[in-house]
């Protein structure tokens, strides 16, 4: 193991990455945005576990180990936001969801 | 060409496919399916890393937990599907599509000019070694107690904060 250059696993960190940005800038609906955050933090943490375990440190999968726990606390307030947000507008596109412009 | 290599190879097709996928599909719980997906993928990448223990929990917290909390909201609103990603002929699709572009050549560039391959060599023992669950929790114990305790309040906060939002109206 460990015999491939470490730079396949970055590669596809950054491609998971940049497919996530696209993602929050082109889909209108909440709740998908939210699963491209997701996927982005991923991504972060697959170059955060590959760097740690290519160095035989764990303080990167600690690391990661935090990120997953602030996922999980962003997840859940956002999706609690977004029932909010629908209970009043009856809409989670992100389009008309617009009170605070002027 | 060894096992690992194609190990990799597999699990990276399907962890970049399935992203793909994720942000073209115009129905929402398909996306969240093909989310999971990509999350078994990357805990298989996990495990090719020897790491065992973030292995495990991504599968638990992220496909488990996360995913289900995604679709239970998904399936509890009356999401209509978006128009699809190509008929929507607005130019900030468009625009946004040549940024990721320019940012992701720009990315790999970079790493295939600096190659850390060269200075980062896998030391097989050491990154056994770093990713049981035992050196974690040794770790997450002793040096790094703090953050852990912080990573619990911010949970109960988060909880918390969740009830308050999805009440039925503000007090």
């Amino acid at each position: 193991m460990l015999s491939i250059p470490i730079e396949y696993y970055l590669i596809l960190s950054a491609f998971m990455f940049i497919v996530g940005v696209t993602g929050v800038l082109i889909r209108r609906n909440a709740i998908v945005v939210f699963m491209c955050i997701e996927l982005m933090l991923n991504a972060a943490n697959l170059s955060l576990v590959a760097f740690s375990s290519y160095h035989g440190n764990p303080v990167g999968q600690i690391f990661v180990f935090f990120v997953m726990t602030v996922a999980a606390a962003e997840a859940t307030v956002g999706l609690a936001i977004i029932i909010a947000i629908f209970r009043n507008k009856l809409t989670v596109n992100v389009d008309e969801i617009n009170i605070f412009k002027w | 060409m060894n096992i690992e290599l194609i190990l990799f190879i597999i699990l990276a097709t399907i962890a970049a496919v399935t992203s793909i996928l994720v942000i073209t599909r115009s129905n929402a719980v398909i996306s969240a399916v093909f989310l999971v997906l990509n999350f078994f993928a990357l805990a298989g990448l996990y495990l090719l890393l020897n790491a065992q223990f973030i292995s495990v929990v991504q599968i638990i917290v992220y496909a488990g937990a996360i995913m289900v909390l995604f679709l239970f909201v998904i399936m509890l609103l009356r999401t209509d599907g978006e128009p699809r990603i190509f008929s929507d002929k607005r130019y900030i699709k468009y625009f946004a599509l040549l940024i990721s572009i320019f940012v992701f050549i720009q990315v790999s560039y970079l790493l295939l000019i600096g190659s850390p391959s060269k200075s980062v060599t896998g030391n097989q023992s050491a990154s056994i070694n770093s990713g049981t669950i035992e050196t974690i929790g040794k770790e997450l114990y002793t040096n790094y107690i703090i953050p852990f305790e912080v990573a619990g309040f911010l949970l109960l906060a988060a909880t918390i904060g969740a009830i308050i939002l999805a009440k039925k109206k503000f007090e």
